[in-house]
């Protein structure tokens, strides 16, 4: 996480992104789907940011099992040799040039913000 | 005026039968008193509208307006609007008042004069197929008061049903314009992927959602998109390709098309009489000059699958912009960062929403990210061959646009796989990248049912001619819900 300055008591940073993935993620490597135990529901709704409590980690757990099923139906699937279709034309990404092209438009963007201060974004304190 | 066609607005208009102010307020009226009972608006401010009803006279008055300048429409809450309240459909966005335009809005406003009556209900974050998951409560069929309109644009849907507005956008990502298009008798259109800008969309799944028009006929649809289309620097998937009038072919006669029937749409799955309407329509289609053959789409049984993977993946990534950080709802109470992430987005998600991020988060984690999320898109280009070689047979493909007419309030709600299957005809053309339509074709127990139309990329032009030759011969489109 990027750490951007800080002020008395808050600090501001740019909010998480996927790099700990890989680290947090579940050790079972089953792919058996319909064996996603409460402990996974739990552990997936922790990746995702999630706040779960153990009734609906339950209901999850049910309703995740039962799209898995449906998902399921594509192992059967030989697609060796088959390109994967990221994207309905198969463009490449369009590059345009490095320059500034937008308009400064920070206090209408931060004006929406639930807390903001010296046009930072406060959060809570994250580094001692 | 409440049941005229754009067109006929539009002459009314520049003849000065009727100014934008009245034209607008004659439907701001009619959402005051119908919107309580079919909650299609969540957003609805009369000063807004009328402001851009008063330029619009103005530039009637001037002699610089353009076809749809002061016709008022309605705006899919999932549309970035200045000014306007922009939601979503979720308890998440509740307070956003967005501080730009997205490139639709823009261009449908302040570009082609049309009046803004307000922001359509839809399910959160267009996740659903029933309007059920909205933040804002479900919305109602105009048709059956107890009945879903489908979705998610499921209050666009219903304000054109029931005349609270001549027409709306939608926008489409696994079924969303065409199949409550189907369940509340309208004409919708859902262009090839890139036509229209996804700038200030607020995003579902980027490689699969696009805005069309939702509307009365094929006219109508073709006048909107007209106003919709166009590349954007704004949106990197944007196609840069030659403007069209997708007005200019409209009445080509039909003789020698080729329709395609696959027999994956024809065969179980599907509500006898709701078949039998679909058959019928290309029975009159026959009459009309066209030809049809079999083709087979293989793989159509796996979009379902492949949608649900691809879908929430991206879904998962793109909502994880909503942390309480920069704009929107933020939890109350919290100790420290981490739980103010968790709170913020246990509280203002739905369950929906929280299912399909966590779908996706599962899919594109170490170790299951090959298994699933690769072989979804392995499975989505098999889908896209088996439409490249069906169009080598045929020119259009039809079918079905729902499995049923519309199902009852809270019948598929408590079964989440029920209700993904409901999109079982409609997923395959978002997954690869097909213009697709639903235009009215029958009722069925006074319900009424759809047709799909599926067309080669860029044939949006096409398939509105064959969606408006079939509507110049029959009167499905101009039946219209009795609202009490």
């Amino acid at each position: 996480m990027l750490r951007l300055g800080g002020a008395v008591g808050k600090t501001f940073m740019i909010p998480y992104n996927a790099s700990h993935f890989k680290t947090l993620c579940t050790a079972k490597k089953s792919l058996d789907p319909m064996s996603l135990t409460l402990e996974q529901v739990k552990r997936i709704a922790h990746l995702a940011r999630i706040e779960i409590s153990d009734d609906e980690a339950l209901t999850t757990q049910g309703h995740l099992n039962g799209i898995f099923q449906l998902i399921e139906q594509m192992q059967a699937v030989d697609t060796r040799g088959v390109e994967p279709m990221a994207h309905a034309q198969d463009v490449s990404q369009r590059l345009r040039e490095d320059t500034v092209t937008e308009g400064d438009r920070r206090s209408a963007y931060q004006a929406v913000a639930p807390d903001v201060e010296a046009g930072l974004y406060l959060v809570p304190k994250v580094i001692e | 005026m409440i049941n005229a066609s754009l067109k006929q607005l539009s002459q009314a208009l520049a003849a000065r039968q009727i100014s934008s102010v009245e034209l607008s307020t004659l439907f701001l009226d009619r959402i005051e008193r119908l919107n309580p009972t079919l909650n299609a608006f969540v957003t609805v401010d009369r000063e807004k509208s009328l402001l851009m009803a008063r330029a619009a006279d103005a530039r009637i008055a001037a002699g610089t307006a353009g076809p749809l300048t002061g016709i008022p429409i309605a705006q899919k809450d999932i549309f970035c609007a200045e000014g306007w309240t922009t939601t979503c459909g979720s308890k998440m966005l509740a307070n956003f008042v967005s501080p730009y335009d997205a490139t639709v809005i823009h261009k449908m406003h302040a570009e082609a004069g049309l009046v803004s009556l307000g922001k359509t209900n839809m399910d959160e974050f267009a996740m659903g197929s029933s309007n059920e998951t909205s933040f804002f409560g479900p919305v109602r069929n105009p048709w059956d008061s107890s009945r879903v309109p489908g979705g998610s644009s499921g209050g666009s849907a219903a304000a054109v049903a029931a005349r609270l507005a001549p027409a709306a956008t939608g926008t489409d990502t696994g079924g969303s314009i065409r199949q409550p298009a189907a369940l509340c008798n309208l004409t919708g259109l859902k262009p090839t992927y890139g036509v229209v800008s996804r700038y200030g969309m607020i995003a579902f799944a980027s490689s699969l959602d696009q805005a069309g028009p939702m509307a009365a006929s094929a006219e109508d649809c073709a006048l909107l998109l007209n106003t919709m289309v166009g590349f954007d620097e704004r949106d990197s998937t944007s196609l840069d390709r030659p403007v069209e009038d997708y007005t200019a072919g409209l009445d080509k006669p039909l003789n020698g098309l080729r329709i395609g029937l696959p027999k994956e749409f024809f065969g179980e799955g599907c509500d006898a009489e709701v078949m039998a309407a679909v058959r019928a329509a290309i029975a009159e289609y026959e009459k009309l000059g066209a030809t049809t053959v079999e083709v087979s789409l293989p793989n159509s049984h796996l979009s379902v699958p492949a949608y649900y993977v691809i879908a929430p993946a991206e879904a998962s990534s793109n909502l994880s912009r909503f942390d309480g950080a920069r704009y929107g709802y933020r939890a109350p109470d919290y100790a420290n960062l981490e739980q103010m992430y968790e709170k913020t987005r246990a509280q203002g998600f739905g369950a929906e929403v929280k299912r399909r991020i966590m779908i996706g988060a599962y899919v594109l984690s170490h170790g299951y990210y090959d298994a699933y999320y690769l072989q979804a898109q392995r499975i989505r280009r098999l889908i896209a061959d088996d439409f490249v070689a069906a169009f080598k047979q045929c020119d259009v493909i039809m079918g079905p646009t729902s499995p049923s007419t519309a199902f009852k309030l809270g019948e598929k709600a408590a079964d989440p796989v029920q209700m993904y299957l409901s999109d079982i005809y409609t997923i395959a053309v978002n997954l690869a990248g097909l213009p697709g339509m639903s235009v009215p074709c029958g009722f069925v127990g006074g319900l009424p049912v759809g047709l799909q139309l599926i067309g080669n990329y860029f044939a949006e032009g096409q398939l509105l001619n064959v969606a408006h030759r079939y509507q110049q011969a029959t009167d499905w489109h101009q039946r219209r819900a009795v609202i009490a």
